[in-house]
């Protein structure tokens, strides 16, 4: 479903991207581990086209089509979406308003099912707005329940549990598996390894650049083993990088 | 041509009210008050068990006097429609509010001007609020496309220990032409003041807004609060400016203003100032382009880039 071959991005000139491939199949969870400053989000605003983000060299390659020089709203039109780790606060747009308008159209009895799903009680929540006046947790639910919304081909979720508290954590597991059965590949982009036991398969990101791709108990062993105790974060020795 | 008579005047002016998101119903309502200005005619004026509305026409325009008696609550919305239908015309509302203690009503009013090519709309209100008394007062203009009025809206607020002002201006519909708000407000011990406006700036609009509020008793709070969107050659001077005078007095001025394209100019002047060691006040201007991560996480959802800045835009007007 989404190929992405030989990417290069610098930004101020920077490396943050670093020769990467990436392979995602149709209906697959992937995850996407590794620690902070590794190249995760930009990752994702590249797969999204996010201003800012087109890639020095490479290409990004989704349903067989070179989609590098889109933009978001064609991207979305395609069937990519994004949650963002910090989603946007936009004042005035009501949570039932927001759910309203992605491309899917969902009905009133659809967008209640898929609060329902991400633990927020509709009657309190779908006359609220999408402002500073939600917690931090609350915002990523709404932004877990838009993308669910919209029916997505694939799904990028960028920390998907960052903000949200323990207790809440299943609810979110369950709607990301539930996501996927409803025809969303997914990509899960991560630094926990609980997260990743959900996915089908895991790639381990250091530098910008994919170090391992495997199942995910393997994967969660060898980020542990060798990027969690790593001294040197960013700068992947040779041996790590295959 | 618009016709003289006071019934037709009426029914254009009330089917204007009603394009311009007015209930037709709400001026017909036996259980609920209401006000019909045009130009300066009174064309309706019905007050409730409580509420006194007394008129006097004079040449410029219309002198009000809104009682709600002591101690009374007013369930529905009072319903106020002022306007000026010819291209031209001059309409001042001299407005003087009494709301005595312990009362409580909220207010509507639409202010229409949908055929304005040298229109000028004016208000100078006096208004006391008693004590824990509350008033909430809802004005919206619908200006059609001319842009040629002038909205010189000044009101001067008094609000007793306990008491309550809410206020909002909505100029969204329509060239708003040249506007000068100007309102101020003084909170007595445990007061609050709430002053809010809304516009959406375009063409050659020429928009100023002073917002006042006085903390002067203890505990008052005040919030001033302006949104302002701004495209083609429109231009914006929001001054927002709250006084903190007593103990634990507190305000806070918060305006945001968008600007759309190359040409249209915002300025924003919040004045914060204390006069007890106790008071608080704070505030917050923010001018630019619509954010960037708003407008991707709608696009993301598969908006094109102007039905993005158009939700974004409607959502600040909100």
């Amino acid at each position: 479903m989404l190929q992405v071959e030989n990417l290069f991005l610098n930004l101020e000139g920077k490396p943050i991207i670093n020769a990467l491939n990436l392979h995602i199949e149709r209906g697959e969870i992937h995850g996407v581990l590794g620690e902070n400053g590794t190249g995760k989000s930009t990752l994702a605003y590249l797969i999204m086209g996010s201003n800012g983000y087109r890639p020095n060299k490479g290409k990004i390659i989704f349903e067989g089509e070179d989609i590098s020089h889109l933009t978001v709203s064609q991207r979305a039109k395609r069937g990519i979406s994004l949650a963002w780790q910090e989603p946007a606060r936009i004042e005035g747009l009501s949570v039932l308003d927001y759910l309203s308008l992605s491309g899917s159209k969902p009905g009133l009895k659809r967008i209640y099912e898929i609060l329902q799903m991400v633990g927020m009680d509709p009657a309190r929540y779908l006359s609220r707005y999408i402002d500073a006046t939600l917690s931090g947790g609350e915002r990523k639910r709404i932004e877990l329940a838009s993308i669910i919304a919209m029916q997505p081909k694939l799904a990028i979720l960028d920390e998907p549990d960052s903000g949200i508290d323990i207790m809440s954590m299943p609810i979110i597991l369950n709607s990301i598996t539930e996501m996927n059965k409803q025809g969303s590949s997914v990509l899960m982009i991560t630094h926990s390894e609980q997260m990743v036991e959900m996915a089908h398969s895991v790639s381990v990101l250091c530098a910008g650049s994919i170090l391992r791709t495997g199942p995910p108990a393997e994967m969660s062993r060898w980020f542990k083993e060798n990027c969690q105790s790593c001294v040197h974060i960013n700068e992947p020795t040779l041996e790590n990088m295959g | 041509m618009i016709g003289r008579s006071v019934e037709k005047e009426y029914a254009g002016l009330v089917d204007a009210y009603e394009k311009a998101g007015g209930s037709r119903d709400a001026l017909t309502a036996a259980d609920t008050a209401r006000l019909v200005i045009h130009e300066n005619k009174v064309l309706g004026a019905e007050g409730i068990g409580g509420l006194k509305i007394d008129t006097r026409e004079i040449e410029t325009g219309v002198d009000i006097h809104l009682v709600v008696e002591e101690g009374t609550k007013i369930k529905k919305p009072v319903h106020l429609c002022f306007g000026v239908l010819p291209e031209e015309g001059l309409q001042e509302i001299i407005m003087k509010v009494d709301a005595r203690d312990n009362s409580e009503v909220s207010v509507i009013a639409h202010c229409i001007f949908p055929n304005a090519v040298k229109v000028i709309h004016r208000m100078d209100a006096d208004i006391k609020i008693g004590k824990k008394a509350k008033f909430d007062y809802k004005e919206t203009h619908y200006h059609g496309e001319n842009g040629g009025i002038e909205v010189i809206p000044k009101a001067v607020v008094r609000v007793d220990k306990g008491g309550i002002w809410q206020s909002s201006m909505t100029l969204s519909d329509g060239l708003i032409g040249k506007l000068d708000y100007n309102f101020e407000v003084f909170c007595q011990e445990e007061a609050v003041a709430e002053l809010i406006v809304k516009a959406y700036g375009r063409k050659n609009d020429d928009i100023k807004i002073l917002e006042r509020i006085h903390l002067d008793g203890a505990g008052a709070r005040g919030l001033a609060k302006s949104r302002l969107v701004l495209s083609d050659k429109a231009r914006a001077e929001v001054k927002g400016e709250t006084y903190g005078n007593a103990p634990d007095a507190r305000g806070h001025v918060d305006c945001i203003e968008l600007v759309n394209g190359t040409e249209a100019v915002a300025i924003a002047i919040p004045i914060v100032s204390v006069t007890d060691d106790k008071a608080k006040v704070t505030h917050e201007a923010a001018i630019g382009s619509v954010d960037k991560r708003q407008l991707e996480t709608l696009m993301a959802r598969g908006l094109e880039e102007d039905e993005a800045v158009d939700v974004i835009v409607k959502g600040i007007l909100k």
